[in-house]
């Protein structure tokens, strides 16, 4: 069960990243709590493995186009497939890295896992999960926290 | 002033994104720095630490293989002379007392701007 500050921190954490790497700002929408165990994803999503203090997965999931104009945002001119998924894996690497200045050392993170073109493949490990959804220019995105 | 420009430096850049070490390369704009080679694992950063011979790293600490911390306490044990700049999203004041107490010289937080990036190398070199 997640409290509201720290739900706050992985706000924080999603808006920091956009102002920071896109220098743009990103709107976070009213985070809500899924129940059936499957908060849903776009096409790209990567995946963070929490351990530790707390447990469960922290995921951020884009559609193509969103992740594509990120990258060019970045400078990056390769938006290949590969780069992609590599993109959308350090988005949510950063933003569950960057919780662990409130959760402190134990908040273990595991190496981002991406799952590409399967987005039903994308579950929740345990029934609760908060959904904080993302706009960034015209496109949606969603950050997902499902933690002990 | 005598004039002699300070000597080039070689970087090495590890980070197991691709994105994150093309970013570096491309955004550091410190003229005596010049990209020697990148390693996506703390295993591969160490081999070619030994065969580039590096003057300064950037250093991710999560990723595959070695992880960035123990990939420091390596380079340290190989050149103690080694400036090594932590580049980490992990934001809790711990690891980066952590990194600096294995050798680490520096610490910059995921993400981060250009400016950031050359400010953090700047004072990582004002210590060469």
């Amino acid at each position: 069960m997640l409290k509201e500050a720290e739900i706050r921190t992985f706000i924080d954490g999603a808006t920091n990243y956009f102002e920071i790497s896109a220098q743009q700002a990103a709107s976070v929408g009213s985070p809500y709590l899924v129940t059936d165990g499957n908060p849903g994803a776009y096409e790209y999503t990567g995946v963070i493995g929490i351990s530790g203090s707390r447990k469960g997965i922290v995921y951020f999931s884009a559609p193509r186009g969103m992740l594509t104009v990120l990258l060019m945002r970045m400078q990056e001119t390769d938006t290949s497939d590969e780069n992609i998924k590599d993109l959308v894996g350090e988005v949510a690497n950063t933003i569950s890295g960057n919780a662990r200045r409130d959760f402190g050392k134990n908040f273990v993170i595991s190496v981002p896992m991406v799952i590409a073109h399967e987005a039903e493949k994308v579950t929740a490990p345990h029934s609760r999960s908060y959904v904080i959804p993302i706009n960034w220019r015209t496109h949606s995105a969603k950050l997902v926290v499902c933690l002990e | 002033m005598d004039g002699r420009s300070k000597p080039t430096l070689k970087l090495m850049i590890v980070d197991d994104s691709n994105i994150i070490r093309r970013r570096i390369e491309r955004s550091q704009q410190i003229a005596r720095l010049e990209v020697v080679g990148a390693a996506s694992n703390g295993r591969e950063a160490v081999e070619l630490f030994r065969r580039t011979q590096p003057d300064v790293v950037t250093m991710d600490l999560t990723m595959p293989e070695m992880d960035g911390v123990e990939c420091v306490q390596e380079l340290v044990a190989i050149n103690s002379n080694v400036l090594i700049l932590v580049v980490s999203a992990l934001a809790d004041k711990a690891t980066a007392v952590d990194a600096i107490e294995k050798g680490a010289n520096g610490f910059l937080c995921k993400p981060f701007t250009d400016r950031q990036l050359n400010d953090a190398l700047e004072e990582l070199l004002s210590e060469a």
